[in-house]
């Protein structure tokens, strides 16, 4: 049995690409579009314009639903991974327009992010002293205050080198990146703990750990998982690197990890994907990883006491790794703060219910999700009831802890809430989402029988992360739900064989099985794997920095703001500082001569205080590209190797004598 | 003998009896001069006038506050624009006037107090500084627009594009892109209010001791 179903996927799996040509066809309109009677309750022009465009009134209703009129604003907020480009993407909904991309872990040139601002910030980042110019965005994490979104601060990782960035909500500015010291990459990254004290982040793929070398014969003793818990301090706005710890766990590849709420506070949880400690070699006649990582029907969730783990902590009983505080696994299992629970097989996502009451886990393997209890779960640690695996760390039985299972399709991935006790879980195979009603809490909440499948609407390809509005919070809000589809297919104009993948929302405002696709999103970057979706009014940044002369880096007035007439050019030695002003439309000064071999600082402060005058600073030549708002101070570093004629320009078009904004950089040639 | 010049000046004073018999006849200029001196006092918080830009790129407008003692609202923003036609920083403008507003009308405002207790023609005298307060302010308010309107730089980037001009005092105007309306705003209203309450206090005050003088004589 297990095996066909097995079979049945992979061939469906398959059967994906296959089907594209079938699927195009299969697009065209399954309704009737409406006719230009001015039936419908249309006016007769809507009519006209619906029938020539050959628009159905579910087309025409998704069109209500979506449009925004020129500066009406949308009502939630979307942050999502830029996936492959290092940066978050800021989307409106229900209009899914893409508000802004903040430069994260890469260089990003209209914020200047790298090219002149930023560069110790983006030096957090660097893996073995190397400049790293990409990364693999995964999770973004909203801060929160007692489970709910409170719209201050934004987190996200970067599986690639396990890597944490902090983003300061006021100014949707890059604030921090830190490297975990010990963790080679990431994937139970970014969730944050209900008051946003700690935000985890699980490894993935296991290894020594802190970059040690160890032969791969040795993976079982020598390779590693971890879960790091990075303290955040909300005065300060940084992550406390001295106040962090991570816990030493089984090379099991640990997947995604969230935090408990309410009932389930101070736990922590993780899915984890190849229990079986496949080490792969295909070519050297091994199970590939895809096969051996696949060979146990169950893998392990891990179920961590955070609490306890924060007491060991603090009482000094963490060992020292690449000189960042670790929690021994062996140390993890006397405490008694580590165990595990079968979990369906390569599962994604372990989320936990709003009331924190259940835990959903999909394998991605299996038609069910399944739902852990945690009253169960502390009933049979209290008791004592386990087994052990190869490294003695307790093992739970499914059937003690599990509350139910719910069969959805196939390829269960990741799981979000609404307000009508609903669960929603991506079924990437079937390219759908279902809606499945909880029990527990819930069940009262809407008419549909608990723990059962309600419906399901297809998505178009591949879904892989789904996003409701303020989905994964204590309280979430239901309206819409984004499925975040890896492949986009026929869904938009061939641009060549390199797609965008395709963010569509759904309408789930009403019960039942009446799901409706409302709009297709284009995203034209690599994997972006996962979005938050905020209400709009819980976000209340500047709309110009606080004070003339304002370092945004540190979110205050720098001590080498130019305040107008203080422009001048100092030279010591080889050394040389330019204090510099930008107003419409001009610069001071517009004439710099210096000589090649000088070291430059130049500091440079926007003194306008309109809202919206920004100026671009460019030093082509040097790589010089800066963004200065409003109020804005930015002091940026180079040596002067180049003679010749540099013009420096204003690159934000920011009046009408935009063009005349410029000035001359003289660097004489060297004796 | 000076008792006589100072009762000259100050002129009749009602008798115990007569202002029994009459009290509000006697009271309503008094009330009156009080009420112009408070209205006075106060009025320097607020602005005298205000200027409102429109354009295209400023769904917000652009607003200028002339205050006895300073301008407010979005002078930096102004200053930048007017910089592209040459025109002199707003702040420059009536630094004298400014400088001597905080204690001058409170002054004035004084000499409408004292005039309460004085009953001849001198009364017209002293409350006739404030009585024409709105008037010197708008006078005043035109010298310097049409000062600061008709002295552009002629080095300015836009100074080819736009001939000097005297802008609006009251109503409407057109500056480049900019729609302009200007108003006399709280603190000129309420100058001029203090102005009809002056105007009204001086009848009923002439009214009040007008027979008194004719009997003394």
């Amino acid at each position: 049995m297990k095996r066909n179903m097995f079979f049945l996927v992979i061939l469906s799996f398959l059967l994906v690409a296959g089907c594209s040509l079938a699927t195009q066809e299969q697009a065209a309109p399954t309704k009737a579009p409406v006719q230009s009677d001015g039936g419908g309750g249309l006016s007769s022009d809507a009519s006209a314009i619906a029938a020539e465009r050959g628009l159905s009134p579910d087309d025409i209703n998704a069109a209500l639903k979506t449009y925004m009129p020129t500066g009406v604003h949308d009502d939630y907020m979307i942050f999502s991974s830029g996936g492959h480009s290092g940066q978050v993407l800021v989307i409106g909904v229900p209009s899914m327009r893409i508000l802004k991309v903040i430069g994260v872990f890469t260089p990003e040139p209209w914020q200047g992010w790298g090219y002149g601002v930023g560069h110790e910030i983006l030096d957090g980042g660097k893996v073995n002293g190397n400049d790293i110019h990409w990364a693999d965005t995964h999770h973004p994490a909203l801060s929160e205050t007692a489970g709910e979104y409170d719209g201050e601060w934004l987190f996200i990782n970067d599986k690639s080198m396990a890597r944490i960035a902090v983003i300061d909500l006021r100014d949707f500015e890059t604030k921090q990146i830190v490297k975990n010291p010990i963790a080679m990459n990431d994937h139970g990254g970014a969730f944050v703990t209900p008051n946003t004290e700690y935000i985890i982040e699980g490894g993935q793929y296991s290894a020594p750990l802190g970059g040690e070398y160890a032969p791969i014969e040795e993976y079982n003793d020598q390779y590693r998982g971890s879960v790091t818990l990075w303290k955040f301090n909300r005065d300060t706005g940084r992550i406390e690197m001295e106040n962090s710890f991570a816990i030493e766990l089984p090379p099991y590849w640990q997947d995604l990890c969230d935090a408990g709420k309410l009932a389930s506070e101070g736990w922590i949880f993780c899915n984890s994907f190849n229990t079986e400690r496949a080490t792969g070699g295909i070519e050297k006649g091994n199970p590939p990883f895809e096969a051996g990582a696949s060979q146990a029907d169950t893998d392990y969730m891990h179920i961590i006491d955070l609490v306890k783990a924060e007491e060991l902590f603090k009482a000094g009983k963490a060992d020292v790794i690449n000189d960042f505080s670790v929690i021994s696994m062996q140390t993890a299992i006397d405490e008694g703060l580590l165990y595990l629970a079968p979990e369906p097989k390569s599962p994604h996502g372990v989320d936990v219910t709003p009331d924190g009451e259940f835990m959903v886990v999909s394998g991605k393997l299996d038609p069910h999700v399944t739902i852990y209890s945690i009253e169960k779960i502390k009933a049979t640690i209290d008791a004592g009831k386990w087994e052990t695996d190869d490294y003695g760390i307790p093992v739970l039985a499914l059937d003690d802890v599990k509350e139910a299972q719910v069969e959805l399709g196939l390829g269960p991935l990741h799981t979000q809430f609404d307000d009508q006790g609903y669960a929603y879980t991506s079924l990437f195979l079937d390219s759908m989402v279902a809606r499945w009603a909880l029990g527990g809490n819930f069940a009262d909440k809407n008419p549909d029988e608990p723990w059962t499948l309600v419906g399901k609407t297809s998505v178009h390809y591949n879904i892989g992360h789904l996003m409701a509005a303020e989905g994964d919070t204590t309280s979430p809000d239901g309206k819409y739900l984004v499925a975040m589809n890896k492949w986009a297919l026929d869904r938009f104009a061939n641009v060549g064989p390199l797609l965008p993948q395709n963010f569509q929302l759904l309408d789930i405002d009403n019960e039942g099985d009446s799901m409706k696709l409302i709009y297709d999103m284009p995203l034209p970057l690599g994997e972006p794997h996962y979005a938050q979706m905020i209400k709009a009014d819980k976000l209340s940044p500047w709309e110009i920095y606080p004070e003339v002369g304002w370092d945004s880096g540190k979110q205050e007035v720098s001590p080498n703001a130019v305040a107008p007439g203080e422009e001048k050019v100092v030279r010591d030695g080889k050394n040389v500082e330019v204090f510099m002003t930008a107003i419409r439309s001009h610069f001071t000064p517009e004439h710099v001569e210096i000589e090649q071999g000088d070291h430059v600082t130049w500091h440079i402060t926007n003194i306008e205080r309109a809202y919206d005058a920004t100026h671009g600073f460019a030093i082509p030549g040097y790589d010089i590209n800066l963004s200065l708002e409003a109020n804005e101070h930015i002091t940026f570093e180079f040596d002067a190797t180049a003679p010749g004629v540099f013009s420096y320009y204003c690159t934000e078009f920011c009046s009408a004598l935009h063009l005349e904004m410029k000035g001359y950089l003289l660097v004489k040639p060297a004796e | 003998m000076m008792t006589l010049k100072l009762q000259t000046v100050l002129g009749p004073r009602a008798s115990e009896e007569e202002l029994k018999n009459h009290r509000l006849r006697y009271t309503w200029p008094a009330l009156c001069f009080g009420g112009a001196a408070i209205l006075l006092v106060v009025s320097i918080f607020f602005p005298y006038w205000s200027l409102t830009l429109y354009a295209p790129q400023y769904p917000d407008n652009l607003v200028v506050h002339a205050y006895v003692d300073r301008v407010g609202g979005d002078v930096a923003e102004i200053d930048g624009l007017n910089h592209y036609i040459g025109m002199r920083p707003l702040g420059e403008a009536a630094q004298l006037e400014k400088s001597v507003s905080l204690i001058g009308i409170p002054a004035l405002a004084l000499l409408v107090v004292v005039a309460i207790f004085v009953h001849s023609q001198w009364t017209v005298l002293l409350t006739l500084p404030a009585l024409t307060l709105p008037i010197i302010f708008l006078l005043d308010l035109f010298y310097w627009l049409n000062n600061f309107g008709q002295n552009l730089d002629p080095r300015a980037a836009l100074s080819n594009s736009i001939d000097p001009f005297t802008p609006t005092i009251l109503g409407e105007g057109l500056i480049g892109q900019f729609r302009t309306v200007a108003i006399a705003d709280v603190g000129l209203l309420m100058a001029c209010g203090a102005s009809v309450l002056i105007l009204v206090g001086l009848f009923l005050q002439r009214q009040a001791y007008k027979p008194l003088v004719e009997q003394n004589q």
